[in-house]
């Protein structure tokens, strides 16, 4: 019994003590509570609130691209697009069978969005189908109440409506890759889902303008991100993105790329040689801009990257080529301000040697005695071997590059080459040899080391024709018509008129006088003549065995191993106002091949004078005030 | 050798059912409604429909409610004749959830018995009280002195914790051990053997981290440094105190709670169920729940020191001691006092076995109420015939 009492004295005051213990413990739960809900509790409604609000994209509308007089290049297009939101959807199978009514669906669309249903959140809703017609639109939304969680959302799609006009010069918009998150500077917009970004042309050039500002709308969502509450708390409009003026005439790049089509692989230029305006810029094949802004194949991915002619590359900034007898006027400019006299006459026999190496001029049996003005116009080559030997590598370098040569222009597109004007210094960097006086004659008529773009051409002719550092652009101002402030005419070159004039003359002959190498091209318009240079640039080296026994026919070689063609002109002869160079990859004689085309296109231009029209819009204004 | 004097001089032990339900204290009962209800508003609120939850877990209450009383009316040397079976019964169902959890390659803690799944460990809860108090009420005040007999005992604690672990239920071993030492402690076991045992266990620790899975470690880590890991194990945490603190004082009001109705609150009609009713409630619903939870504990202590049993004292405590430690440790987790283990708030949270057990541990504690007065002699029923 004492053991009983014991064991009992013993279980009460344990037993009052574990309450004790409890009582500590309760206490400890409500000054947690205490903590929590009373001190801290600011803090987390703070918190609280976060949660459940969350900031939805608004895509701002892209800017437009526009041409010269406003004629619009890359427009918006609405983006009508079905969607399901499986949460919402009974049968998900049994609805995408009715939507099989109004659109048109195969068995494998079917597969992937079931597919896309299992993996994604249930809210989250799945695009079945893109770009509805009207027709499809209109079936759809009258049949909606039999279609329980299908809606149809608008977005934007870019359409281009010059096609393959101009794709070049505007490039297309796509889904930024990683490297392009990586690489520009954080904008959300970039994470918005089918949003794209300029990948190319002055769309790439110009993205940040024409992509305009987010809006944002705020929502409330649950822990998953499904919206709750669609009424919106508080709304930021989109700032739609500025509208792009282009330099270019769309009706005379419309021209331009439609003469280049009768060649393979060409490309062309055309500048307002006064101010550098890209009037057209034109290079073939081209590709359809709008296969991108729906999304390319990667079948269609895989013909543009194996086609040998490149229909991506935008030949005219792109691509560098041996500018040949069109580099002349580079070596007699060179030579005049070395103090040269315009009229020291140069016996062409046919052959020209320094040392041990004979050199010679395309004609056989020579132009014999010949100027500077003549040696223009029948392109002597024994001349330019000659005279360039007396100027020497570095002063034709530097004069060159004083032309737009051998340096990117500047233009306003990416992708542009530099090309490669050489000089004794560059020779000694790349290859550690000195310049060899026998390496200066091919430098003297363009071929050797020397590269160009057709751009880089364009903007020499320029330069020459009206003596001013002229930089190629595609944006302007305002439209032509617009009142605008007046552009800061480009500065005048350091070199003397009269050098000028020699070279103008000597141009001029080329097309005008009998006899000289493109007069079969000329302008015959009273007012319009040009003033020209052709260019014939080697692709393969031609050996000596084969000199002795009769160059090959161009004709007779594969396309591969043809020379190139190529033609730089400006026009009018008597003021001038538009520079011109033309292209043509394995095309051969520069005057044969790409004389016509340049003869077309100058002509086509100085008809619709796209500059002189807006001349005139300028000396109204100006009279005005 | 004489046998000892009876003990049952005062027989209370043959009462009549209509005094056995007369016996049953009705106000307690009305407590325990009260949780209840409680309960069935917040998983009400949960779904913002007596569906899923609300509608099941009251018709649960009401089944749990009858077999309350019928639990009470039992009398209670059938508990302490059966005692040792019941905990055998428990251990073999752990054993077997483990070994179909083993085939099944994955963690199993229930029987799918159709009706209702059940839960293993959740009856072992109970099951440890019965065979503790049944082992605690043989033994005299000095044999308790003696080591040796508590070797039994802390086996009886400590295989079905293992059990429990290898589920893995770190919840449940949790409550086990601290039921087990609180009943240790009102039998008599003196203090330094508890620091022996507590030394052996902390010594034990590295061995049973090993022992611990992936997910388990994150979680203590995660208990220790919450903000490390806001979107992964620590968001629970995070979000049950955004809850629990935006609730403020008043809280939101009833079926306003923005953390659990949009989902940002895990687990809301189970294990983080407080939270929500933090939220909704604030600390006035809080403190009012806690209040009514300490008025069973009370109800708890009072039955303990009016039995005139050991067995009956011991079982008493220890149902006592099972239900705080549900409450403690489900709110210490909530508020982030404790680590994520996974225990339910008893009466509130949505779940079967868990309030199945909570009630049949209120009927074991009205069935002592009920028998306060029988005199049970240490060797059990069969002193008594």
């Amino acid at each position: 019994m004492n053991q009983e009492k014991a064991r009992s004295l013993v279980f009460t005051r344990r037993a009052a003590l574990l309450g004790g213990g409890q009582v500590l413990l309760l206490s400890a739960l409500i000054g947690r509570m205490y903590q929590l809900q009373i001190v801290e509790s600011d803090r987390y409604t703070v918190m609280s609130r976060d949660n459940q609000l969350s900031d939805r994209l608004l895509e701002p509308l892209r800017g437009r691209i526009l041409d010269r007089f406003g004629i619009p290049l890359a427009e918006n297009d609405h983006n009508y697009r079905v969607e399901v939101t499986p949460e919402k959807v009974g049968d998900l199978k049994q609805v995408l069978e009715q939507l099989s009514r109004y659109l048109p669906l195969t068995d494998e669309d079917r597969a992937a969005i079931l597919l896309d249903a299992k993996k994604r959140r249930s809210f989250v809703p799945i695009v079945v189908s893109e770009n509805l017609s009207w027709h499809q639109l209109a079936s759809i939304e009258v049949n909606a109440p039999d279609l329980p969680g299908v809606s149809i959302e608008v977005g934007q799609r870019r359409r281009y409506t010059q096609g393959r006009n101009c794709s070049h010069i505007i490039g297309y918009v796509a889904v930024p890759s990683e490297k392009d998150l990586a690489a520009g500077p954080y904008d959300p917009l970039l994470e918005l889902p089918g949003f794209r970004i300029g990948k190319s042309g002055v769309e790439k050039q110009y993205d940040e303008s024409l992509r305009g500002k987010q809006g944002m709308r705020r929502v409330e969502v649950d822990a998953v991100g499904r919206i709750v509450d669609e009424r919106v708390k508080e709304r930021i409009e989109p700032t739609p993105g500025q509208d792009l003026i282009l330099t270019l005439d769309i009706g005379l790049q419309q021209f331009v790329q439609q003469r280049l089509a009768s060649e393979l692989s060409a490309s062309a230029v055309v500048l307002d040689a006064q101010t550098g305006e890209v009037l057209a810029l034109g290079s073939t094949p081209a590709y359809d801009p709008s296969m991108f802004a729906r999304g390319v194949t990667v079948r269609e991915w895989q013909d543009l990257m194996s086609d040998p002619l490149r229909p991506l590359a935008n030949k005219a900034t792109g691509g560098e080529y041996a500018p040949g007898s069109t580099f002349k006027m580079m070596v007699a400019l060179a030579a005049l301000k070395r103090g040269i006299d315009p009229n020291r006459h140069v016996n062409c026999p046919g052959v020209y040697s320094v040392g041990n190496t004979t050199f010679h001029c395309w004609k056989k049996g020579g132009h014999g005695s010949v100027d500077m003005y003549n040696a223009h116009k029948y392109s002597c080559d024994v001349f330019f071997y000659d005279t360039a030997m007396q100027t020497g590598i570095d002063n034709i370098a530097e004069m060159a590059r004083q032309f737009g040569l051998g340096a990117p222009t500047g233009i306003d597109a990416p992708g542009e080459r530099h090309g490669l004007i050489p000089d004794s210094a560059w020779k000694q960097a790349t290859y550690g040899e000195p310049w060899y006086p026998g390496e200066t004659p091919s430098a003297g008529i363009g071929q050797g080391f020397i590269t160009a773009t057709p751009l880089q051409l364009a903007v020499m002719a320029a330069r020459v024709a009206s003596g001013r550092a002229v930089v190629p652009h595609f944006r302007r101002a305002a439209l032509v018509g617009a009142e605008e402030a007046l552009a800061a005419e480009p500065p005048a070159l350091d070199i003397p008129e009269k050098h000028f004039e020699v070279v103008r003359e000597g141009m001029r002959r080329v097309t005008n006088d009998q006899g000289g190498t493109a007069f079969r091209a000329r302008i015959a318009e009273p007012g319009m003549e040009m003033a020209a240079k052709t260019g014939t640039a080697q692709v393969r080296h031609i050996s000596m065995s084969e000199h002795l026994s009769g160059v090959r026919k161009n004709q007779d070689l594969p396309w591969q191993q043809r020379d190139h063609a190529l033609f730089v002109c400006f026009a009018p002869v008597a003021a001038p106002r538009y520079a011109l160079s033309v292209v043509v990859e394995h095309g051969g004689g520069g005057s044969a091949v790409a004389g016509p085309i340049a003869h077309d296109i100058m002509l086509e231009t100085e008809r619709r004078n796209p500059a002189r029209a807006n001349l005139g819009q300028k000396l109204a204004l100006t009279q005005k005030s | 050798m004489r046998w000892p004097e009876p003990l049952t001089t005062f027989r209370r032990a043959e009462l009549s059912i209509a005094e056995k339900l007369h016996q049953i204290t009705w106000s307690m009962l009305f407590f325990i409604v009260l949780i209840g209800v409680f309960g069935f508003a917040m998983l009400y609120s949960a779904a913002h429909s007596v569906d899923p939850w609300a509608m099941r877990q009251g018709i649960r209450f009401l089944f749990g409610l009858a077999i309350l009383v019928a639990v009470a009316l039992v009398d209670i040397r059938v508990y302490l004749r059966y005692a040792y079976v019941i905990y055998g019964i428990a251990f073999m169902l752990l054993v077997f959830v483990d070994v179909a959890g083993e085939i099944g390659m994955g963690a199993q803690r229930w029987i799918d018995l159709k009706v209702i799944q059940l839960q293993p460990s959740e009856v072992m809860k109970i099951a440890l009280v019965l065979a503790l108090a049944r082992y605690f009420h043989r033994l005299s005040a000095d044999t308790i002195g003696n080591p040796l007999t508590l070797i039994v005992p802390i086996g009886m604690v400590f295989a079905p914790v293992g059990l429990v672990l290898m589920q893995p239920d770190l919840g449940t071993a949790v409550m086990l051990v601290l039921v087990g030492a609180a009943m240790f402690w009102v039998a008599g076991v003196r203090l330094w053997k508890f620091v022996v045992v507590t030394l052996a266990g902390i010594g034990a620790v590295p061995l049973a981290w090993n022992f611990l899975h992936d997910y388990q470690k994150n979680r203590i880590l995660t208990f220790l440094n919450p903000e490390s890991d806001p979107l992964g194990t620590g968001y629970h945490i995070t979000q049950s105190k955004i809850a629990m603190g935006s609730g403020g004082l008043g809280g939101k009001g009833f079926m306003n709670g923005s953390q659990a109705y949009l989902n940002y609150l895990p687990e809301r009609q189970t294990d983080f169920i407080f939270a929500m009713l933090s939220e909704e409630l604030g600390m006035i619903g809080g403190v009012l729940l806690l209040m009514l939870y300490t008025v069973l504990f009370v109800y708890g202590y009072a039955i303990a020191f009016n039995s005139r049993n050991h067995f009956g004292r011991l079982l008493a405590i220890g149902v006592t001691i099972n239900l705080f430690c549900y409450v403690f440790i489900n709110m210490a987790m909530v508020m982030g006092l404790l680590p994520v283990v996974g225990v339910p708030l008893p009466l509130i949270s949505y779940g079967g076995t868990a309030m199945l057990t909570v009630l049949f541990g209120f009927g074991l504690l009205m069935c002592v109420y009920v028998h306060r007065d029988l005199k049970i002699g240490q060797r059990g029923l069969g002193d008594d015939n």
